[in-house]
């Protein structure tokens, strides 16, 4: 029995059983999307601008037309010209017309990499040497690479067509949106300060870095309907978008969900899809286009590099009692960062009554960014997180007593106005607190301790889940959601809980977009949330059904029959043997038919999730490189399915944060060209570069969700770059207030600490 | 027109007679000629490790190994990691430990792990991190990967020659890899 915090006992939920999928997947049988071949089948490839902002004069395709094996080449000129139109996208909205123009360049490039035009061909070689074969004329523009550079006046523009309200309708810029959240009165607020701290912060751009590649097979059939193979963290995300983009209609597309390798929000959008289709149309074969590792980090969707200032000020008894906070993200060549996120995650783990933010989304000549892993939240924590670090510092206080004093609770008015319902900030720093690590003395020279805290909201959205009963008592799940850390396995424990059902007789099925409702991407920290609470109720309608027929069978009305711990029986005994699910399945065809459960969902209610990450670390003053010698994260999960994926996920998003804490970042020169497009020189962590990883899941049962579910993949990556900064400060004395906190950087700050210090030490001679 | 060239070679145990361009990669004609797609492309630049196969007893990046350098090799690729039927013993520790979250960077840990304890049956926590640092896992932050390794040493392979894995703190691991770098 696994014991859970609201009290119910379960038999399955909080169990660690062997993922449905995992034999597939250590035997090199699960099909990736790359891995799908069909007769006939051509290879495509897509050429690139090797230019971070041009106008494209011409394209002349005639001599890479005339290689033999060469099939077809299109241009944006293939794809019809959409109006500026919000889609709902997931998480996100796209405007189709940017979309477009990221999928195929319409008339000027806006970054290194920028797709211009695609190929298919009888081989993936015979492709890459007819995109050789393009010619392309180029007349180049001067890019700008920085969020600070291109709001200023004068400043190269990107989109000619760009506004804002701000500065009306006459004005050209690259400010896409300005965002302001308001509380109380910081001038007022910080009247009352004892303490000020303020603080400018730089955080680089980064890659999500999930390791397969982008890839898609289109097939388009001369009836006209269009079937898609690929790794998507969302099918229908694929399939209305592509269809927006082709000018077709979505119910002609059908998309497969392939097994998908890794995502982290970088595949809720189209890249290679539509050109997939469009390719297949102009050839009548299948085509498959895949990424090289280049091409995934010069023209996927990274996550925003950002400039932030955060103004925080406490009393000298440690509360805080306002901040205000600058920020401005990267959006990449369209509008659309998460900086709206950041605005609102940046102060939410504390109670704070004078707040007011500014947030700015603005266009760069960079890849277009996508959903990162709580999008805009990592870049904000790593300011606030360092200022409260600096003020505990001030006050005399324990960074972690000092978030206890000012933490968020059930009550706390969130950014966006309305107040939190039950959360487990508190909980997690508690946590942290009682742990052996916290309690634990570090001991030698060059090392420092750090602690940082972070909020994400997560999402609920829409999700569909079927459950069909088999005649030899076994159930097969099917979902629309895919599975890309173990959540199969997850939507199989809450069926086999509800149905008390073993969970190997349960078999979860990822369907395709014609074989299950609706159901959003696999992203927001949403699926055991959302499509978890969809298996629920269709588990649930599975039991309603078996009352009925058990009541036939026992002629009595199904109100009088009961179903409690996997048994069926009356109401009121009189002798009638209960039954299972298992003895009743091989009967249903002689008590009315098979049984199949349903159950949509749009799911309200989402729990929000709070981390508290704890590092150690050693710092060496010789060259400035960082040494992870000990993590603890402690997060408010809800309530955990299936525990080692939570811990997984604990685990994983706590790796990635340390990767953009110290070494990761895109690294462009003063063209504009970004000069690490392989894993060699974005440089992401290896498990040397990481010690064993602590975890302690916290579990607070979001109110109203039949299993008290939260999100958890998302908000462990928030924590950790504020916690090695903080750590790396306790270690050397220096604040560093960019990331990457990579040794060039780290070692000049330090060099330029102890020259400060040799020359006030030269000063008292 | 690039003409292609006969090789023979021996994959999973069994002889082979494939006919491939010089240019093909090995982890190409796994793939794309033999349809032995286990073997992953992440980066083709040997960075990341999921096209790990093992050549002659030694973990190599298919990437970097031309099809045609196959000829005369014995090699190992994720499919013939289990015997038959029943899981290679790292197979069932990764499914055990849940070592795996999307699963694309595993069947290259799996060939990497193996390579090792076919040499090292009893390898340190800090042996396994420096054997297994050339696959990148980007889902996992590799603690439970390291844990399935030291389990299937502990209790497969190196089971009938040691028993024991020696636990060391992670600091001592890190001192180990930080004096063997500085070697």
């Amino acid at each position: 029995m696994a014991a859970s915090t609201n009290g119910t006992e379960y038999k399955i939920i909080g169990t660690r059983p062997i993922r449905h999928d995992g034999v597939d997947k250590v035997t090199g049988r699960a099909k990736y999307g790359a891995d799908y071949t069909f007769p006939g089948m051509l290879f495509g490839k897509v050429l690139r601008s090797p230019h971070a902002h041009a106008l494209i004069k011409s394209i002349n395709t005639e001599k890479a037309r005339a290689l033999p094996g060469v099939k077809a080449i299109v241009t944006s000129a293939d794809l019809p010209k959409l109006a500026d139109k919000m889609e709902a996208a997931g998480e996100q909205a796209i405007n189709l017309n940017h979309l477009s123009m990221n999928i195929l360049a319409r008339g000027k490039v806006l970054y290194d990499g920028h797709a211009v035009a695609a190929v298919a061909a009888t081989s993936g070689h015979i492709a890459d040497e007819a995109l050789r074969l393009i010619e392309v004329e180029y007349e180049v523009l001067p890019p700008v690479m920085l969020v600070d550079d291109a709001m200023k006046p004068g400043a190269p523009i990107l989109l000619d067509s760009l506004r804002n309200k701000e500065d009306g309708p006459d004005q050209q810029t690259n400010v896409a949106a300005h965002m302001q959240f308001k509380r109380g009165d910081v001038n007022e607020g910080f009247k009352q300060a004892d303490y000020i701290i303020e603080r400018e912060f730089k955080t680089a751009m980064v890659h999500q870095g999930y390791i397969e590649p982008h890839n898609a097979v289109g097939i388009y059939n001369a009836d006209g309907h269009a079937t898609i193979y690929c790794s998507t963290q969302g099918t229908f995300v694929v399939r209305s978008l592509t269809a927006a983009v082709l000018g077709i209609s979505e119910g002609k597309i059908k998309v497969v969900p392939a097994e998908i390798g890794g995502g982290f929000g970088g595949k809720t959008t189209v890249y290679l899809e539509p050109l997939s289709v469009l390719l297949s149309k102009l050839t009548g074969s299948p085509v498959k286009l895949t990424m090289t590792r280049a091409e995934v980090l010069r023209a996927t969707g990274p996550t925003s590099g950002s400039t932030i200032r955060c103004k925080m000020g406490a009393t000298k008894d440690g509360m805080l009692v306002a901040g205000q906070c600058w920020l401005a993200y990267e959006a990449g060549a369209f509008p659309g960062s998460p900086v709206g996120a950041g605005a609102m995650t940046i102060l939410s783990p504390y109670n704070i009554p004078n707040i007011l933010v500014d947030a700015y989304d603005v266009v760069v000549n960079r890849p277009k960014t996508a959903a990162y892993r709580a999008p805009g939240a990592s870049n904000a924590a790593m300011a606030s997180e360092t200022v409260v670090d600096e003020l505990a510092e001030k006050c005399g206080l324990d960074p972690i007593e000092f978030r206890l004093k000012n933490a968020s609770h059930d009550g706390t008015p969130q950014t966006v106005g309305p107040p939190f319902k039950k959360i487990g900030m508190i909980e997690t720093l508690e946590a942290i607190k009682n742990s052996e690590h916290y309690k634990s003395k570090l001991t030698g020279p060059n090392r420092g301790r750090g602690v940082a805290s972070g909020f994400w909201f997560n999402v609920g959205l829409q999700s569909s889940a079927t459950i069909n009963v088999h005649t030899d008592g076994t159930v097969s799940v099917v979902i629309g959601s895919v599975d890309i850390g173990g959540t199969r396995a997850a939507q199989a424990m809450i069926a086999a809980e509800v149905l008390g059902v073993d969970i190997n007789d349960v078999r979860p099925v990822v369907a395709d977009t014609d074989s299950i409702g609706h159901t959003d991407v696999t992203g927001g920290s949403r699926t055991c949330f959302a499509t978890g609470w969809a298996v629920y109720e269709a588990a649930q309608d599975i039991v309603r059904q078996l009352k009925e027929r058990a009541a036939k069978l026992w002629e009595k009305k199904p109100e009088e029959v009961v179903f409690a711990n996997g048994m069926l029986s009356p109401a009121s005994g009189n002798g009638v043997k209960p039954m299972s699910l298992k003895e009743l399945a091989p009967r249903l065809a002689r008590t009315g038919g098979p049984i199949v459960g349903r159950a949509t969902i749009n799911a309200r209610g989402v729990g929000p999730a709070f981390a508290t990450t704890l590092v150690d670390l050693e710092v060496d003053p010789d060259t400035g490189k960082v040494q992870i010698l000990r993590v603890t994260v402690a997060q408010d999960v809800g309530k955990a399915i299936h525990p080692a994926y939570v811990e997984g996920q604990m685990q994983g998003g706590t790796a990635q944060g340390i990767g953009w804490a110290l070494n990761e970042e895109y690294f462009y020169d003063d063209k504009g060209i970004l000069r690490n497009t392989g894993l060699l020189d974005y440089r992401m962590p290896t498990c040397l570069d990481l010690p064993a990883m602590e975890t302690i899941m916290v579990e607070v049962p979001t109110p109203g969700h039949p299993l008290g579910v939260r999100g958890v993949g998302e908000v462990p990556i928030v924590p950790p770059p504020a916690a090695v900064a903080n750590a790396i400060y306790r270690a050397t004395g220096v604040r560093m207030l960019e990331l990457p906190m990579s040794p060039p950087r780290l070692l000049k700050a330090m060099l330029k600490k102890r020259a400060a210090s040799d020359s006030q030490a030269a000063a008292a001679d | 027109m690039v003409h292609k060239v006969i090789v023979e070679t021996t994959i999973n145990g069994d002889p082979v007679e494939l006919l491939c361009e010089p240019r093909q990669s090995l982890l190409e004609v796994l793939r794309d000629e033999l349809d032995l797609t286990g073997s992953k492309e992440g980066c083709l630049t040997g960075d990341c490790g999921a096209c790990t196969v093992i050549v002659d007893g030694r973990a190599v990046c298919s990437c970097l190994m031309l099809g045609a350098e196959a000829a005369g090799k014995h090699i190992t690729t994720v499919e013939g990691l289990a015997n038959g039927a029943t899981l290679h013993v790292l197979q069932q520790k990764f499914l055990e430990h849940a070592s795996l979250q999307c699963g694309i960077c595993t069947p290259g840990f799996l060939m990497s792990a193996k390579a090792l304890l076919d040499h090292n049956p009893n390898p340190t926590e800090g042996e396994i991190r420096y054997a297994l640092a050339g696959n990148l896992c980007r889902c996992t932050g590799y603690d439970k990967i390291v844990k399935a390794v030291v389990d299937a040493a502990r209790h497969g392979v190196g089971a009938s020659q040691h028993g024991k894995v020696p636990t060391e703190s992670t600091a001592e691991v890190t001192r180990d890899i930080l004096e063997r770098e500085k070697r």
